[in-house]
């Protein structure tokens, strides 16, 4: 490539043409603009004429200089040039592209395939073969594996970092069995390993290497911990250089289960420093639901910290049996709370404020009898998902709580009395406990030999017994017991709470069983024995970026692997064993980033940063710009552009400026999308739409919601015109021409009554929508729903589709009960004196507001004293706008029945209009009883 | 607007329908009688009384005498001897240059030119006049066959580019109507007229010209080239050229103007984006010789 300063030229041979400029000057000049010919009689008048003015007749400098810049772009343009073009290597026979697909590299990752990219292009371009090899897929066995150049690199855009550590362990061994040598070309993540430096030596021994990584240091969080109750949170990272500042968030559900942002804090790295470390405060509430922490802007397994049981808090509700003043150590709590509260929260009080709290786990010591409402409310709550752990006691012993049948808060049947062993009254030896069987939430707990039980709850014998049992005594009798209940669970330890009738309490087993019965969650990361013997299947795993995804159906993985971390076999994710948690993270808390080192003689480079463009697109542009110009200023020239014919001038002006827009919009890579609404679109738009609105609230308008449907909208709207007029003509309210309402958008406060009539294929409105019209019922309005059905069903009988979709569009609304109106309705009366509100269709019931269940006709009233106030909600299908609407001409748009018995229905129809439209606004006036004597006299005779 | 006689002759007698029948001024009229064709001793156009008859159908109006027809039942038509009518010939300059229409929307000047002579030729022979062309070859004559003669001879353009006035059949003390843009040398146009004030000729000088020609809008290196191609002129600035050539083109029209005065004719200018209309009024004051 020829470069000249920052720019290069693909194809330099064509700037050669340059030089026929000046030619092309001489020539151009030479030439002055073609003459028009003209058909002129009055020529013999011009002849013997002279030009005054006696110049050379040549091409104006400036018209010239401008089509030579056009020239000029043009062969610039078409020569390739590029700005800051990428130096390339330079080298002969195969060349290795080895990548470090570690989490480190995933952060610039496009960059690092973009740079090796191309390289591979370049070695393409040079005819050198290219093996492509990622760490972490190393081929078992075989030589390079060549290909050509363009295979390589289609292959470079399908690899993906992989959520793990570098490890080159495997390609030194791979190096041994290749023979020959070859160029490396190695883009590392900057990290080192204990076998990076062992395979730059291998790679420099074939040929020469060449070493790419990015400046920027790679950044890791560390998973958070709880100290002194605040959140920890420390990240890591691997140069410590300047100061640096990262914004770390927590994510999480929100109590409606949509993932969010729940925490935020900054991170800033001293300058010198590689750690930085912040302490947040969080609500446990909030740091419960925390699922994971991230580094903002980072995409990385690394940056990513997957929080698990240890930052979990979990609600322990702690119920113990009256303690009447006994001492404290022998209280059945105290060693539950010695156990508990350094890792839950622990919360104590009466049952029923304990459920209210929603705890996690509730545990009863030594609680026989519960009071029915506290119980119902217990078995609810398990049922739900709660842990309902219990532990015997003498009273439990004595009461007969689960005696002859099984007890729903009890796991098992128990046997009156109860046992004792090893005392000064009994038989046998106290008993020790027996290994925990592999189906035990305990297995892999180490049994200390100290722990012995004197005493205990003995279960009666049944077929299930043996399931339900969880841990046992020595001889076999169940000590702990467990069933599902629901979501739940109940679990009973056959011994007491306090040391009274064991030792268990006492030990650091029964820290771990509360701990693996997830009661209380362990803080740190589990070590290998906690972790040991159990399976854990993976729920959530972590890609090379950080992004998460199912698990979907994987194998378990042993506790042991789990506890070694992350590794080939075991990517980073979220692990599940009952109801624990176990987050595996590519960066632990004793994960350092050191900066890799590499030999004197390999200096690691970067070009990442720097990009090259294309500049021949813009050189084009100018040029054609340019001969658009030189169109222009031709016409000019020759007097085509003045004079003449107008027509044709405008046209010509017209193209040119056409062309130049044109232009302008095909600027190479910036021609964004202009955003349909800029401002002042916007600004006219919510001018209109106040105008609107202004107009609509200043008279009174009457409103129908926009179906959809074209010809159903027509009907709405002529019907709402029909009835206007009449209203004009017959009453003192004079109504403005009606307007449609798009529920969606439009303000709905402004109108008196909504029209809606309800078509069978109507989409139903946004949960937006629905929040508005129940506002604007709320608010005083009136929507009237017309199925227009009154023809083929009865209304009720959801038996036409426009019923059904009414049944489901209604639904959200803020319907209060309905009732066929009934014949003392105020509807009846606010204008007309009616029976019947027929539309097209009469005889179909109309449904309004139920009046109140106490409405009673007062003395003397024919009336019933019903609801104050306008119902919300009218629904019908007699399809009343068909009846209202009319044409422009003013002529009925619908027939209505037959003869004079129709345009009888007709004239009911507008006065049902007339009395809806009263009753929206004069609301109850007519019941109120100031009238009742004056209408008495009307309705009397 | 393509002139066949087709077209041309329904067109000439709508523009001319407005107008009175064209009736030369009479002063002329005894002159042309001299020719010996005066007292048919038939019924006729001409200013002696002849004889009364009885209307007929298809009679206009106006040539029923009402004095006679008030003294009995029916009407009667007072009918004049006939005496013999002015001889009216046309020169329409036919060539190249008249073909120009400096706009589509424009009729071409040679079209206006055929219009105009054609309507006043049915209003000449509507008023008993006879009516002929100089260069036709056949002598005026009166009636609808001169007119379709004339009418065909008016569409068939000479291929010169420059028309010269022709006057072969220029009876004496006949009228004459010269129509042309007059733009080429103005010296046959002299002679012409010297001849035609010979002959006791008097006429009008009809000017066709173009709102091109008369304004003259053009910019830039030109190629003017005459319609026919035999003149051709180039200039570098076109625009600069204006003035000079309005100035030119003023000069030519008083020098026609002169000319006209001279022998007692009449000169006008007529442009082909006005109204023919105007110009027929005009030469139909003209030719009745209304000062």
């Amino acid at each position: 490539m020829f470069t000249l300063g920052p720019i290069g030229f693909l194809t330099p041979w064509l700037l050669v043409a340059l030089v026929s400029l000046p030619v092309l000057w001489i020539i151009l000049r030479a030439i002055p603009p073609a003459p028009i010919r003209r058909a002129f009689p009055g020529v013999a008048l011009l002849l013997g004429l002279e030009d005054e003015d006696s110049e050379a007749d040549r091409t104006p400098w400036w018209l010239l200089l401008l089509r030579m810049l056009a020239v000029a772009a043009m062969i610039l343009g078409f020569a390739g040039p590029i700005l800051n073009p990428d130096p390339v290597e330079e080298g002969a026979g195969p060349l290795l592209v080895y990548v470090d697909d570690s989490f480190a590299a995933a952060p610039d990752w496009r960059a690092r395939i973009d740079v090796a990219k191309r390289q591979v292009d370049a070695a393409g371009a040079a005819g050198r073969p290219v093996a492509l090899l990622s760490a972490g897929e190393v081929p078992a066995e075989g030589g390079l594996p060549l290909r050509a150049a363009a295979d390589a690199g289609a292959r470079l855009e399908g690899l993906l970092p992989k959520p793990l550590a570098a490890d080159h362990t495997a390609t030194i061994a791979w190096l041994d069995g290749v023979e020959g040598g070859f160029d490396t070309l190695w883009l590392s993540d900057g990290l080192d390993t204990a076998t990076r430096a062992d395979l730059a030596r291998a790679f420099d021994a074939r040929g020469s290497l060449t070493v790419m990584q990015p400046p920027a240091p790679r950044i890791g969080l560390r998973p958070g911990r709880i100290e002194g109750g605040n959140l920890s949170l420390v990240a890591t990272r691997s140069s410590a250089e300047g100061p640096q500042e990262i914004e770390v968030t927590g994510q999480g559900p929100d109590p409606a289960g949509i993932e969010r942002e729940l925490a935020r804090a900054t991170l800033s790295f001293e300058p010198g420093a590689t750690e930085a470390e912040v302490e947040v405060s969080l609500p446990p509430e909030l740091r419960n639901r925390i699922t994971r922490f991230e580094i903002e802007g980072v995409r990385s397994a690394g940056a990513v910290s997957l929080a698990d049981d240890s930052l979990r808090r979990r609600k322990v509700a702690l119920i113990g049996g009256d303690s009447e003043e006994a001492l404290e150590l022998l209280s059945p709590l105290h060693y539950l709370r010695e156990a508990l509260v350094p890792t839950a929260d622990v919360m104590e009080g009466s049952i029923r404020d304990l459920v209210q709290a929603s705890p996690d786990v509730i545990i009863l010591a030594d609680v026989a009898a519960l009071a029915p409402n506290d119980r119902s409310a217990i078995e609810t709550w398990v049922a739900e998902g709660g842990l309902l752990l219990r532990f015997a006691g003498p009273r439990l012993a004595a009461a007969d709580t689960g005696r002859g049948e099984e007890d729903a808060l009890l796991p098992v049947r128990l046997r009156v009395g109860g046992r004792d062993v090893g005392g000064a009254m009994s038989w046998g030896e106290p008993q020790g406990l027996a290994p925990f069987s592999e189906s035990s939430p305990f297995y892999g707990l180490a049994v200390p030999e100290d722990v012995v039980v004197t005493s205990q709850v003995l279960a009666e014998p049944g077929p299930l017994l043996a399931e339900r049992t969880i841990a046992e005594l020595a001889d076999g009798t169940p000590l702990v017991t467990r069933k599902q209940s629901g979501d739940g669970q109940v679990v009973l330890f056959h011994v007491s709470a306090n040391a009274e009738w064991s030792s268990l309490p006492l030990s650091g087993l029964f820290v771990q069983m509360l701990e693996r019965l997830a009661v209380s969650t362990r803080t740190g990361t589990p070590d290998a024995g906690e972790l040991a013997g159990s399976i854990w299947v993976p729920e959530i795993l972590l890609d090379g970026f950080g992004a998460l995804a199912d698990a979907g159906e994987r194998p378990g993985v042993p506790g042991e692997r789990v506890a070694e971390g992350v590794g080939p076999g075991l990517p980073p994710g979220l692990y599940a064993a009952e109801d624990r948690r176990v987050a595996v993270n590519v960066v632990t808390e004793d994960t350092v980033m050191t900066p890799a080192v590499w030999p004197a003689a390999v200096v690691p480079e970067w070009q990442g940063e720097r990009q090259e463009r294309d500049l021949s697109g813009w050189l084009l542009l100018a040029a054609l710009a340019l001969l658009a110009i030189d169109v222009i200023a031709s016409l000019f020239l020759t007097g085509r552009l003045t004079g003449g014919k107008s027509r044709a001038v405008a046209r010509t002006a017209g193209t040119a400026a056409l062309l130049l827009i044109a232009l302008a919009f095909a600027a190479p890579h910036q021609a964004r999308a202009q955003d349909a609404a800029t401002p002042e679109t916007q600004d006219r738009a919510i001018g209109e739409d106040l105008e609107k609105l202004i107009l609509a609230a200043s008279e009174v308008t009457l409103a129908y919601v926009i179906t959809g449907d074209a010809q159903v909208d027509r009907v709405s709207e002529a019907g709402l015109l029909g009835l206007s007029e009449q209203l004009y003509s017959r009453t003192s309210v004079e109504p403005v021409a009606p307007t449609g309402v798009d529920i969606e958008t439009d303000e709905l406060s402004i109108y008196p009554l909504l029209y809606w009539p309800v078509t069978a294929d109507q989409p139903a409105p946004s949960d937006e929508a629905y929040g508005k019209l129940n506002a604007y019922l709320r608010g005083g309005g009136m929507i009237i729903f017309d199925t227009k059905d009154g023809d083929v069903a009865g209304f009720g009988s959801s038996s036409t589709p426009e019923s059904q979709r009414l049944r489901a569009l209604a639904r959200p609304l803020d319907i209060p009960p309905l009732e066929p109106i009934p014949e003392d309705h105020v509807l009846t009366r606010t204008f007309y004196l009616l029976l019947d509100f027929p539309g097209r269709y009469a005889g179909q019931s109309v449904w309004v507001e139920a009046a109140p269940p106490d409405a009673e006709r007062a003395e003397g009233m024919p009336f019933r004293n019903l609801n104050d106030g306008v119902t919300p909600i009218l629904i019908g299908g007699n399809d009343w706008a068909g009846a209202w609407a009319i044409t422009d001409t003013g002529a009925p748009m619908f027939p209505v029945g037959r003869g004079f018995a129709g345009e009888r229905q007709r004239e009911l129809a507008y006065r049902f209009g007339v009395n809806l439209v009263m009753h929206v606004l004069t609301g109850n006036y007519k019941s109120d009883q100031v009238h009742v004597p004056a209408l008495l006299e009307r309705l009397g005779n | 607007m393509s002139s066949t006689p087709i077209t041309l002759r329904p067109r000439a007698e709508g523009l001319a329908a407005p107008l009175p029948p064209l009736l030369a001024e009479a002063s002329q009229l005894a002159r042309g009688v001299a020719f010996g064709e005066h007292g048919r001793k038939r019924p006729g156009v001409g200013d002696a009384f002849w004889q009364y008859r009885a209307a007929q159908p298809g009679d206009p109006a106006r040539s029923i005498d009402w004095r006679r027809s008030a003294r009995s039942d029916t009407h009667f038509v007072a009918e004049k001897e006939w005496q013999a009518a002015q001889s009216v010939v046309f020169w329409v300059d036919r060539s190249q240059s008249m073909q120009f229409a400096s706009d589509k929307n424009l009729p071409t000047k040679a079209d206006r030119a055929a219009l105009l002579s054609l309507a006043a030729c049915v209003l000449l022979v509507g008023a008993g006049e006879r009516v002929g062309m100089t260069d036709m070859g056949v002598r005026p004559m009166r009636g609808e066959l001169q007119l379709g003669r004339i009418a065909d001879h008016l569409t068939a353009n000479t291929a010169q580019d420059y028309g010269v006035p022709d006057t072969d059949i220029l009876p004496r003390y006949s009228r004459a109507v010269f129509i042309s843009d007059f733009l080429s040398d103005p010296a046959p146009v002299q002679a012409a007229l010297a001849t035609a004030a010979d002959r006791g000729v008097r006429g009008v000088l009809l000017q066709v010209l173009d709102p091109a020609e008369e304004a003259f809008p053009y910019d830039g290196r030109t190629v003017f080239h005459s319609v026919g191609g035999t003149l051709e002129y180039e200039t570098r600035k076109a625009g600069e050229l204006r003035d000079r050539y309005l100035a030119r083109l003023a000069r030519r029209k008083e020098q026609l103007s002169a000319m006209a005065e001279l022998t007692g004719w009449r000169f006008h200018t007529h442009h082909t984006g006005d109204s023919a209309a105007s110009a027929l009024l005009w030469l139909h004051t003209a030719l009745e010789g209304r000062r």
